[in-house]
Parts: structure tokens; C-alpha cells; sequence
């Protein structure tokens, strides 16, 4: 399975990146995540927007994943379901990643000792958060063609 | 011994063949062998290593299980003497003879060292393996060192001087072009490093280089090419790497820079491949064959390498050269023609940020980008590098591309929706 990105109905609502964040905050309660954590989650989906067209944008789980390859630690793994995960303990903050993903979906969380961040297709949920929470299908999930 | 498949080298383009060997092959015979001792690790990070910020255990490149999870045998802390091709055969050092069905040269680079006076003496180390860091760092525990010098402004010489200066050493570097990072960098993005590197203590000669090595049986001190002399007891020599292609010479197999490979990493004589700092890869903008001694050039071309070994045909696309620094912390990425020579016409977008100290540039050709530097706003960079390798028409967003908060929305739509069209697509590249 694959999140697909349908540009056409993105809002610009943001809510994709607000249960992001929850999900990956220690309490997965949207208020103790935004009020009370420090440091706060982030999210792993991010919303580009420019004028009338917006979408969200998270990992793409490539196929041929390049952060993979080019990782110098083994910090970014493909594991065996295709899911592509970033072990963060493993990680030095080298920004190789970053440096080769084509659709710039990896960030630099600098919260703490710097460590590349980036979507994990939220484990334990069958429906990634943010797919659940958009209001109008701009991200579903599709079996890959 | 005989094996169906043998890998000379248990370091990134060594691994990199032995997953794309099991991902087709689950059963074949699997050995990986290699003169260091140990599993494979992050050779990067012999840096942190050597400052004690890390342990082996942090830099290991694989799980602990890795090898026996994927049947590999590992000959560890042997040697290859010698290659035998017309009998498909390797003898180690001490006369053991291993036989093959293919075989993988991911035999690396090894230091080069300049000739100058004086290099017997103890106390002169490069700086590339995991003994290396212990050795220097063992040296440093157990001696007032007070003084460095390492050769060599580029990467490994500069992070090499980052390291021992963390370690409280007073640390010159000397380097023989005009500017640190000169064939990574541009003048600017040069300058702003070389500025980096001077605030944390690190001093800098550039334009020089180091004729003799001084002191009796132990370094003392260096001698420059302007008659300077610089004390120090540790001397480190980090100009670069050459390939590693001497055994694949001796035994015949075409060898220029590097082990001449095709675009399946075959060598010129049959069952033989070679992949990584040894071999000279596919360069996809030039689209000439040159060493590329980068850790996700080896890792994707031992991929091929393997994929290949193991009969299931595949390609090497290329690569690039490509760093990724962090310097004292501070960010900098760039990748392909970064200084073009006038007469390559090309066009040049850039932008500078004196307040923050950020800097991007954007070198184009005939409307592709060829070439990046990215200082400090690095976040987003591999969209460049992939518009640069997929060869995209870049002159409706030029403007764009050149700005720090650059994003796929900044593309042309119908790039933007190829790009997402492919990604949920089973077996395509991006
Ligand atoms: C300090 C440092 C920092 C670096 N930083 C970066 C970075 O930030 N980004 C980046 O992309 N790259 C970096 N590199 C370069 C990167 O480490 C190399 O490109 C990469 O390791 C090449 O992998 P390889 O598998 O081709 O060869 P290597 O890693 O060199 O491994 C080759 C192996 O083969 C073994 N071998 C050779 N000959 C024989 C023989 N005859 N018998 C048995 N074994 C043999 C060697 O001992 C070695 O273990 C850095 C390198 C160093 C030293
Ligand atoms: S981080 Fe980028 S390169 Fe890696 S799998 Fe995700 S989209 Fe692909
Ligand atoms: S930043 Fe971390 S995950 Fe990214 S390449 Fe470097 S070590 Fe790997």
C-alpha cells in the first residue's frame, strides 16, 4: 500500500500535519502534544502551498529508495514490508539523506542531538493518521499499480 | 574453498552486492572477505571514533545477525595476494587458495602519499580505517601530543583536523591549492568553511605544501615548501584516495584510474566485477568512467555488481560527485559542476544570506542543472540533485529553484505529478 497525493483536493487544511504530530508525540493526545511536551513532536507530513494549489507531502517509500543507499550508517533501512524507517540512535545527522531524496521528504530534527526525521507510515495503524484525518481524500491509500 | 559467489571487501559497495546477490539468489554460496578484522562499519564515522564519541558498536553498518541471517560467510583479517582469473582462483596471504564462480573487487581506495623527505619516521599516519583511529587516538591518550599537522584541506584532512582539535590539539592544516575543499566548493562556499574551521581553532595555510618530515626516529615537526617549519608529534597525511586496483592489475584486467567496469560493473575479463573506490564509475553527467569515491556511489554500484553476479541483469545509471559536510556543525551540500570554466557557457543563479551565513548556487546548462552548492539551507536539497540526474527542463521555475524555501510545489505541475504518479508505481525508479 501507498499514500497517494491528490493535488486537486487538497485544502490547505493542515490537519494532516496536526495528527502527524500527534501520532508521534509521546502522549497521542492533541493537547498535551502541542501544550505540555517538550520538546514538542513534529510532524512528518508537511503542507506546500502556493496560492490556490496546495498538497501534502510525506515519504514516498520508494521503491529504489535513495536515502537508503546513500546512508552512511544504516540508519535508514527498507524493512521487510517495504516500509523505508530511520533508526534515529543509529543516525549521525550527516544529511546525506537529504542531500539525495528527490522529493525532499526528510527534515533535520535539531531538537536534541541533530537526527534526520521523516515519515514511518505510522506503525501500528493499519491507516496512516494523516489519511485518516483529511476531511477530503487529498491523501488515500492505494495498492500500488 | 570454493564459493559461488566471493566479494573482496566488506565495506559498502562489498554489502551493497551481497543484498542485491540474496535479493535474487537466496541460497548460492556467499563469502565476503576482508583484511580488516571486523564486520562491516561506517568508515565515515572512524571520525567519532577516534574522538571517543563513538564506540564499534555505534558504527556498525549492519545488524549484529546480518551475516548469518543472509548465509554470508565472512573470511575476516585475510589478506588477497593474488588473482588467478584463468583458473578462477584468489590465493591469500598465506598461501590458501579460494576459488570462485564470480567474483566482486570492492578492494576501496587506499591513502595516497605525496613524496617528500623523511616519511620512515614514527609518527606519520592517514587516516581511512578503524586501526587508523585507534592507533591515533591511542597515541593521544598515552602522550602529550600538544601539536598536529595534517596534509590536506579536503574532506578527510579537514574533518580529520576537526576530530583532533576536539581532542584539544593545536591543529594546522596545509593544503596545496589556494582554498580548502577547492575541487567540492566554490571560492565562496570555500572561504565560508575555511572561516568555520578558523573560529573552532583549527589554523589553515593554503598554497603550501610539506617537503620533509622532521625529527630523528619520531615526527617533531614538518617542514613547508616556503621553508616554515611547524612543529608537531603527530603528522597526518590526508590528500585523497587512489584505487585500490593493484591485485586486478597484476592479474591483467584493465586498469586506468581505476578497474575499468562497464555499466554491469564487469571488469574486462569474464566473472569478474569490481564496484566502489576501486573501480571508475559511470559519471551521468559527463558520462565518462571515473572513480567516484563516495559511500552511495559504492553502495549503488555494489548493488549492480551483485544484481548482475547473480544473473538477474541490471544497469548502473551513474553517479556523481556528492558531499554532504557538517563541519563543526555546519551544513553544507553540493554535487556535480560546481566551478564552470567560462568557456562552458553555463549559466549561473545564486543567492547569499550575509546575516545568516547562507548561500546556495545553481549551475545550469542548456536549462538542466548541472551542478549545487547549498550552505547552511540544505533542507530539500536532493530535489535539486534529482532534477539534475532525471535531466529536467528547469526554465519555467529558475527563479524558484534558487530560493531557501524551495518545495515540489515550485515545480511545474506536470513534473510534480510525474514524480508523484511514479512513486506509487511497483518495480519503477523515481
Ligand atoms: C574519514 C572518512 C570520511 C568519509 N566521509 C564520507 C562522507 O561523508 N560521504 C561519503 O559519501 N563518503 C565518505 N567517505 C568515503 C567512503 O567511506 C568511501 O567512499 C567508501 O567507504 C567506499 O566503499 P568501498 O566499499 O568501495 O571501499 P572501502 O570502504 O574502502 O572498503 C574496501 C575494503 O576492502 C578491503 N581490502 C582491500 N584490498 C584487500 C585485499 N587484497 N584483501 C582483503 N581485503 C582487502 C579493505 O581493507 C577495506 O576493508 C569518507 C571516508 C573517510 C576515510
Ligand atoms: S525519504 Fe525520500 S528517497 Fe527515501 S524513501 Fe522516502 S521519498 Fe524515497
Ligand atoms: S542523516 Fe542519519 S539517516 Fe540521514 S544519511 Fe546521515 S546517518 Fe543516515
Amino acid at each position: 500500500m501507498k499514500i497517494q497525493i491528490n493535488e486537486e483536493f487538497c485544502i490547505g487544511c493542515r490537519l494532516c500535519e496536526v495528527y502527524c504530530l500527534v501520532e508521534h508525540s509521546q502522549s497521542k493526545d492533541i493537547v498535551k502534544a502541542f501544550k505540555r511536551e517538550a520538546p514538542r513532536a513534529l510532524a512528518r507530513v508537511h503542507v506546500e502551498e502556493n496560492g490556490p494549489v496546495s498538497f501534502a507531502l510525506q515519504c514516498r517509500h520508494c521503491n529504489t529508495p535513495s536515502c537508503v543507499y546513500a546512508c552512511l550508517t544504516g540508519a535508514m533501512h527498507k524493512d521487510e514490508n517495504g516500509v523505508v524507517l530511520h533508526n534515529p540512535d543509529r543516525c549521525i545527522g550527516c544529511w546525506s539523506c537529504i542531500m539525495v531524496c528527490p522529493f525532499g521528504a526528510i527534515t533535520r530534527d535539531e531538537r536534541g542531538r541533530k537526527v534526520a526525521s521523516k515519515c514511518d507510515l505510522c506503525p501500528g495503524r493499519t491507516t496512516p493518521s494523516c489519511v485518516e484525518h483529511c476531511p477530503n481524500e487529498a491523501l488515500t491509500l492505494v495498492a500500488e499499480a | 574453498m570454493a564459493y559461488k559467489y566471493l566479494i573482496i571487501g566488506n565495506s559498502a559497495g562489498g554489502i551493497g552486492a551481497a543484498e542485491a546477490i540474496r535479493s535474487v539468489d537466496a541460497e548460492g554460496s556467499l563469502a565476503i572477505l576482508s583484511d580488516e578484522p571486523c564486520v562491516a562499519y561506517s568508515r565515515p564515522m572512524i571520525t567519532n571514533l577516534l574522538t571517543g564519541q563513538a564506540s564499534f558498536n555505534n558504527m556498525v553498518y549492519r545488524s549484529s545477525d546480518f551475516y548469518t541471517e543472509n548465509r554470508i560467510e565472512t573470511l575476516l583479517g585475510k589478506k588477497v595476494a593474488k588473482l588467478q582469473p584463468s583458473e578462477n582462483k584468489v590465493t591469500l596471504d598465506g598461501g590458501e587458495e579460494i576459488t570462485y564462480e564470480k567474483l566482486l573487487l570492492a578492494t576501496g581506495g587506499t591513502p595516497f602519499i605525496p613524496k617528500m623527505n623523511g616519511l620512515q619516521k614514527k609518527g606519520i599516519h592517514t587516516f581511512t580505517t578503524i586501526k587508523d583511529a585507534e592507533e591515533i587516538r591511542g597515541k593521544i591518550q598515552q602522550q602529550e601530543i600538544g601539536e598536529a599537522v595534517v596534509l590536506g584541506g579536503g574532506l578527510i584532512g579537514l574533518l580529520t583536523a576537526e576530530a583532533l582539535v576536539t581532542m584539544g590539539l593545536k591543529v594546522t592544516v596545509v593544503e596545496l591549492l589556494d582554498r580548502v575543499l577547492a575541487p567540492l566548493l566554490d571560492p565562496k562556499a570555500s572561504a565560508m568553511v575555511r572561516e568555520v574551521v578558523e573560529r573552532n581553532g583549527i589554523q589553515v595555510v593554503t598554497g603550501r605544501t610539506v617537503t620533509e618530515v622532521l625529527g630523528k626516529d619520531e615526527v617533531t615537526g614538518v617542514q613547508l615548501d616556503d621553508g616554515r617549519w611547524l612543529p608537531c608529534k603527530l603528522f597526518v597525511v590526508a590528500v585523497g584516495v587512489a584505487p585500490n586496483a593493484g591485485l586486478a592489475r597484476e592479474a591483467g584486467l584493465k586498469v586506468n584510474r581505476g578497474i575499468a567496469v562497464n555499466s554491469r560493473m564487469e571488469t574486462s575479463i569474464p566473472n569478474i566485477y569490481a564496484c566502489g573506490d576501486c573501480a571508475e564509475l559511470l559519471d551521468f553527467l559527463s558520462g565518462n568512467n571515473r572513480p567516484i569515491p563516495i559511500w552511495p556511489a559504492a553502495y549503488m554500484s555494489g548493488m549492480v555488481a551483485g544484481s548482475n553476479m547473480a544473473k538477474s541483469p541490471k544497469e548502473y545509471d551513474g553517479g556523481v560527485g556528492m558531499n554532504s559536510m557538517h563541519l563543526f556543525g555546519f551544513p553544507v551540500i553540493s554535487f556535480g559542476k560546481v566551478n564552470p570554466t567560462d568557456a562552458e557557457g553555463c549559466e549561473v543563479l545564486s543567492k547569499t544570506d550575509e546575516v545568516r551565513g547562507a548561500y546556495r548556487k545553481i549551475v545550469l546548462s542548456g536549462n538542466q542543472i548541472v551542478g549545487a552548492i547549498l550552505v547552511e539551507d540544505i533542507d530539500r536539497a536532493g530535489i535539486l540533485l534529482g532534477l539534475m540526474r532525471r535531466k529536467v527542463d528547469v526554465s519555467g521555475c529558475k527563479e524558484a529553484l534558487i530560493q531557501d524555501d524551495l518545495g515540489l510545489i515550485s515545480l511545474p505541475r506536470a513534473v510534480r505529478s510525474r514524480m508523484f504518479e511514479m512513486s506509487v508505481k511497483k518495480n519503477v525508479a523515481k
